[in-house]
């Protein structure tokens, strides 16, 4: 017994002596941007979570190989284990938040739940959260939450959209007066966040609204199907993650409610969603987040550059897929945001805020997309004070049993709904914590 | 009356699929007493064993069924190491170390499982039909959706519980199984190696599991949260006692049931998402009349 | 030969009777209050701090109201996760609903409600025992986890349902930076165990370990298994109600209902386990051992600069931290604070053999 006594102390003494050490010195090097990246490769999420991470990954790695950094400044980029929980985020956060030269430039966390956790942190940090079509639905004015940015869309605009189409296929939005709508929505501030916007609408036209919680992590649906078959709504509308999604449709196929009827939101329409129930998931719509599945001349560079090194982070197969595709302009977002701050704070590593500055003053136009490999997969989009989205447009495709489609054109979110709701609940939340609001006119 | 029908049925199905699980814990908990939460585990890293090795061997003959052999050994190579590293030396340890033992079991087999297997999702064909088929049209208007692929998984249940029982009657090893359930000491003293007896229940266990692990991948697909299915079975276990094999069958029905018909009607009125604790309170509510659960074996508390 | 209580003589029935009536352990004690209030906070990082000292801290105080309950009555409960959610909702609910509440004194009234929580609980364990009982508590984890994230009236009706909790203040000092934070932790943590060791000392104490030994005969002797089992249910709920408290408003900051879920009961659950059911030392142990461990593991491969992917690594992780289960419990299946017991009686030897 002694002897694993001493075995055991020197354990958990090396344990905190490393832990005391804090090995950031090691890896950080002088002329290097770092970039964390928070992703789920385990768990119920992981099959949604690892494509992301991929294609956010492998654009990094193109970055630095095929242009040699911005501007000359590589990105240095680690990856931490959330598992979706938000402990765990956090812990990553306080992890990352100071590595390299000049601490982390963004932070990307894929949760819901971890981006309200990490709002608070930011704020002191004075690290920017870039969290594109999730997060914070209010966090667009920019005036209240200087440090999120939503960007490309929140859920508000997600299920606008949504309303706006399902109206256009009835012949106009008046025409869904007296139509049952369903959201079948994870149980958690995710699923939740559309609801708001939903109960707005279903005010204004008159449809009528039924809300049916999954708990997590959505493998139980049996029940709420039922309740599905029971009420027939027109449309159901599905808010769900990971396992939840693939569930959702299978059970759909086992009470017999059409798919096409179905529309997931733009994390509930990708591949690992629709592969599991197999030839049933045919007609099964989505939002797309303006970009689709699809290969671009960006991906031919990736594959040239990043495969063809062998530095991918995935199988080859997926580049192109549609998770994969949102972590890739996810990247790309941040990469371009540095790229600007960098024409203002000169060509070296940033801080936080300087990259801050950097997403609030992003523009990309037309020409910039096509420069950038990505033309026909985004929309120019235009970043400021009080607008942290940039731009709201999105398409809703379809999956037609071997790949994504596009069933619609471009929709915009309508502002005149939406805005006014965004206002309120900022200045809400501005009051609740005795912010003093920016004023975004003056010049940030 | 008829979406009635259609709930219960649900239900039903959804029970048979518990039960399922259930009937695992049930086994390795009859023949050692060892209350096994590694058993969703072992569902989980069954199903997915099965389903990749049927991907690496689709260019042969019949992937599914060499995949199911080798799945099989896979799995009583499992109960091996287990007993071997895990059971013996706890061996007179109290129930609830072996308890924590079958916890961190099933966090090795999980995180073993997706390293060597991946984390994606997997979709699992065996041939089960999935379309669902309508019932008593002439009786019910609209007729009684009934899941056909629920239906298959409440047959292969059926046989599964009708093969455990032949094999426990019937045949010699079953019957050894039995008297190490009733007393391991007896049992030893008549020359039933008690080492082997464990290995085949653990192995038996984890076939039933495989079992469980195809009905449950063909329907969610196969993935991590797979293994959190066990959590569903434990208030399966509480009503029927934790002893009985037909008190997790009964207690599945009951518990699936429950649910559903819970989660329909009163669910709506208190804002949706009570499965998940109801089958739990229901199991409570059962344990208060019946402590040891409906058919569970009744504990005599000697001082 | 250093830790042998020679030539120590007890003069008074009071000083006999002391929590650490050895002279080095009392000693020992003040040496580590001094490391752990003085020390600590001087040569801590921030990450140090923020996510491995001050988790540590309200995970022990969970563990050791786990432990009153598992270790010293025999009661298995799986409900923490959902007491602590208690804990923390009523806090937050007690200071944005009375603006005036000083959030210390919220933590403590919401201890009170996860003392009456736990009470209503724990009215199966009169009839239930063992694993049975261990089901029924999830019973409540699930229902707790349910309620919070249903009824919105506990979210202060956030449509979102993640709420964010108000700063922690006593008179003029706001708790923000992490040295003070860490240093609230601590205070508290050292009071609570302090009362713990001198409840388990006591009466009662000894009617949970009568309770949990053989209760029918602890039943025939006269302690009655009513107040026995619903007092340990009570005071564990307490403990666990303010550790929710504390993990809610100083660590997170902000949560939602799923940061309270059934894997946090496993966990405060399997520290109690690896450091020692029925030892106050043991929950610390065992707080200490689940808290580091993930993490080394996590960078372990970066120390010995391996690279492997963060995939890999969290499937390791939980391989090894299984493993290390399984491992603690065929070795010291009594816990961590059993070989520390031991080292101590090698230690009065020290350097004799025997």
């Amino acid at each position: 017994m002694p002897k694993l006594f001493n075995a055991g102390t020197l354990f958990v003494a090396a344990a905190v002596a490393g832990a005391l050490i804090n090995a950031d010195a090691a890896l950080a090097q002088a002329n290097e941007q770092f970039v964390p990246m928070l992703v789920y490769r385990s768990g119920p999420y992981a099959p949604n979570g690892i494509p992301f991470a991929n294609g956010y990954a492998d654009y990094l790695t193109l970055v630095n190989e095929r242009d040699g950094g911005v501007n000359g400044v590589k990105i240095m980029f680690e990856e931490c284990e959330t598992g979706y929980a938000t402990d765990r985020g956090v812990e990553c956060y306080e992890r990352l938040k100071s590595k390299g030269p000049t601490g982390a430039a963004a932070f990307s966390p894929l949760s819901t739940g971890i981006t309200y956790a990490l709002t608070e942190k930011a704020y002191t940090d004075k690290i920017p959260l870039i969290t594109m079509g999730y997060g914070r639905s209010e966090s667009v004015d920019g005036s209240v939450f200087p440090w999120n940015f939503p960007l490309l869309g929140t859920y508000w605009d997600a299920a606008d959209i949504l309303i706006q189409h399902v109206g256009h296929l009835n012949g106009g939005l008046d025409k869904l007066k007296g139509k049952k709508i369903a959201l079948v929505y994870h149980d958690s501030p995710y699923g939740k966040e559309p609801i708001p916007l939903l109960q707005e609408r279903a005010k204004r036209l008159g449809f009528e609204l039924i809300t049916i919680p999954v708990t997590h992590p959505g493998v139980e649906q049996k029940a709420a199907w039922l309740q599905v078959r029971q009420l027939r709504p027109d449309y159901v509308f599905l808010w769900g993650w990971g396992v939840m999604n693939s569930t959702a449709i299978k059970e759909a196929v086992a009470v017999n409610y059409p798919r096409d009827h179905m529309y997931g939101v733009w994390w509930a329409g990708a591949e690992p969603d629709v592969l599991p129930a197999g030839a049933d998931a045919k007609g099964y719509n989505a939002l797309a987040l303006q970009h689709s599945a699809g290969q671009g001349p960006v991906h031919a560079d990736i594959l040239k550059y990043v495969y063809g090194k062998g530095k991918g982070a995935g199988q080859k197969e997926d580049v192109g897929h549609v998770l994969y595709n949102r972590g890739l302009v996810n990247a790309m977002l941040l990469i371009e945001s540095i790229r600007t701050a960098q024409g203002k704070f000169g060509k070296k590593p940033l801080t936080g805020e300087q990259v801050r500055w950097g997403i609030e003053n992003l523009s990309l136009d037309q020409k910039r997309i096509s420069q950038l490999g990505l033309a026909g997969m985004l929309q120019p989009l235009k970043v400021s004070c009080s607008d942290h989205e940039g731009a709201r447009h999105a398409r809703i495709h379809q999956w037609d049993g071997t790949k994504w489609v596009f069933v619609s054109d471009w929709i915009e979110a309508d502002e005149t709904v939406i805005r006014p709701m965004v206002e309120e609940a900022a200045a809400k939340y501005a009051k609740d914590k005795n912010l003093t609001r920016r004023d975004c006119k003056v010049g940030a | 009356m008829g979406f009635f029908l259609e709930v219960v049925l649900g239900g039903l199905m959804a029970g048979v699929l518990y039960s399922l699980v259930a009937l695992g814990f049930v086994l390795i908990f009859k023949a050692s007493g060892v209350f096994n939460f590694a058993q969703g585990a072992m569902v989980l890293f069954a199903a997915l064993t099965l389903v990749r090795l049927m991907e690496i061997l689709k260019e042969t003959f019949s992937p599914f069924l060499i995949a199911l052999l080798l799945t099989i050994a896979v799995m009583i190579a499992l109960a091996w190491v287990i007993e071997r590293l895990v059971l013996r030396p706890l061996v007179n340890q109290p129930g609830i170390s072996l308890f924590m033992a079958t916890l961190g079991i099933s966090y090795v087999l999980d995180g073993f499982g997706q390293a060597v297997w991946g984390s994606d999702v997997y979709a699992l064909d065996v041939g089960i039909p999935k379309r669902p088929i309508v019932l008593f049209e002439s009786m019910v208007p609209g007729g009684v959706l009934v899941p056909s692929e629920d239906l298959a998984a409440a047959l292969i249940a059926g046989l599964l519980v009708l093969g455990l029982g032949v094999f426990f009657q019937r045949t010699r090893i079953g019957r050894a199984l039995r008297a190490v359930a009733d007393d391991h000491q007896a049992a030893q003293s008549v020359g039933i190696p008690l080492n082997t007896i464990w290995v085949i229940v653990w192995t038996v266990a984890g076939l039933v599991a495989l079992v469980a692990g195809i009905v449950w991948g063909s329907k969610l697909g196969v993935q991590f949260s797979l293994g959190l299915v066990a959590l569903k079975a434990l208030p399966v276990l509480i009503l029927g006692g934790f002893e009985s094999i037909v008190g997790a069958v009964v207690g599945g029905l009951i518990i699936g049931v429950g649910e559903k018909v819970s989660e329909v009607y009163l669910g709506p009125a208190v804002g949706g998402g009570i499965e998940n604790w109801f089958a739990y309170v229901l199991a409570l509510l059962f344990l208060l009349v019946r402590p040891e659960g409906l058919f569970g074996e009744r504990h005599i508390d000697r001082v | 030969m250093l830790y042998r209580e020679a030539g120590q003589f007890k003069t008074t029935y009071g000083a006999d009777q002391a929590v650490f009536p050895i002279r080095q352990d009392q000693l020992f004690i003040a040496l580590w209050l001094a490391v752990g209030f003085v020390l600590v906070p001087l040569v801590s990082s921030e990450y140090l701090l923020r996510a491995i000292l001050i988790p540590f801290l309200i995970l022990a105080l969970a563990a050791l109201g786990l432990n009153l309950l598992v270790g010293y009555c025999g009661q298995l409960s799986l409900g923490t996760g959902g007491f602590m959610a208690v804990g923390a909702y009523a806090a937050y609910n007690l200071c944005v609903r009375i603006p005036a509440l000083n959030p210390l004194v919220a933590f403590l009234l919401a201890g009170g409600v996860s003392t009456l929580v736990g009470i209503a609980f724990g009215i199966p364990s009169l009839r239930i025992k063992g694993y049975y009982l261990a089901v029924a508590t999830l019973a409540a984890q699930f229902f707790l986890d349910w309620v919070f994230s249903r009824v919105a009236w506990f979210s202060n009706n956030t449509p979102s349902g993640s709420i964010t909790a108000p700063p922690v203040t006593l008179f003029e000092l706001t708790f923000d930076t992490p040295v003070k934070k860490y240093s609230l932790c601590l205070s508290i943590l050292v009071l609570f165990a302090a009362v713990a060791k001198n409840l388990v000392r006591g009466r009662i104490g000894r009617a949970w370990m009568a309770t949990r030994d053989m209760d029918v005969a602890a039943e025939i002797i006269g302690i009655r298994p009513m107040y026995a089992k619903l007092s340990a249910f009570a005071v564990s709920s307490f403990f666990i109600g303010v550790a929710g408290g504390l993990w809610a408003f100083v660590h997170l900051g902000s949560w939602e209902p799923l940061a309270f879920d059934v894997n946090r009961s496993f966990s405060i659950l399997f520290m109690v386990i690896i450091g020692g059911l029925g030892s106050i030392l043991g929950s610390f142990l065992g707080a200490a051992f689940i808290t580091v461990l993930p993490l080394v593991l996590n960078q372990l491969p970066q120390w010995l600069g391996i690279s492997i992917s963060t995939a890999m690594i969290s499937h390791l992780e939980a391989m090894i931290f299984g493993c290390l289960i399984v491992f603690f419990l065929i070795v010291e299946p009594l816990g961590l604070a059993r070989l520390w017991r031991i080292g101590k009686e090698k230690l009065r030897l020290w350097p004799f053999p025997y």
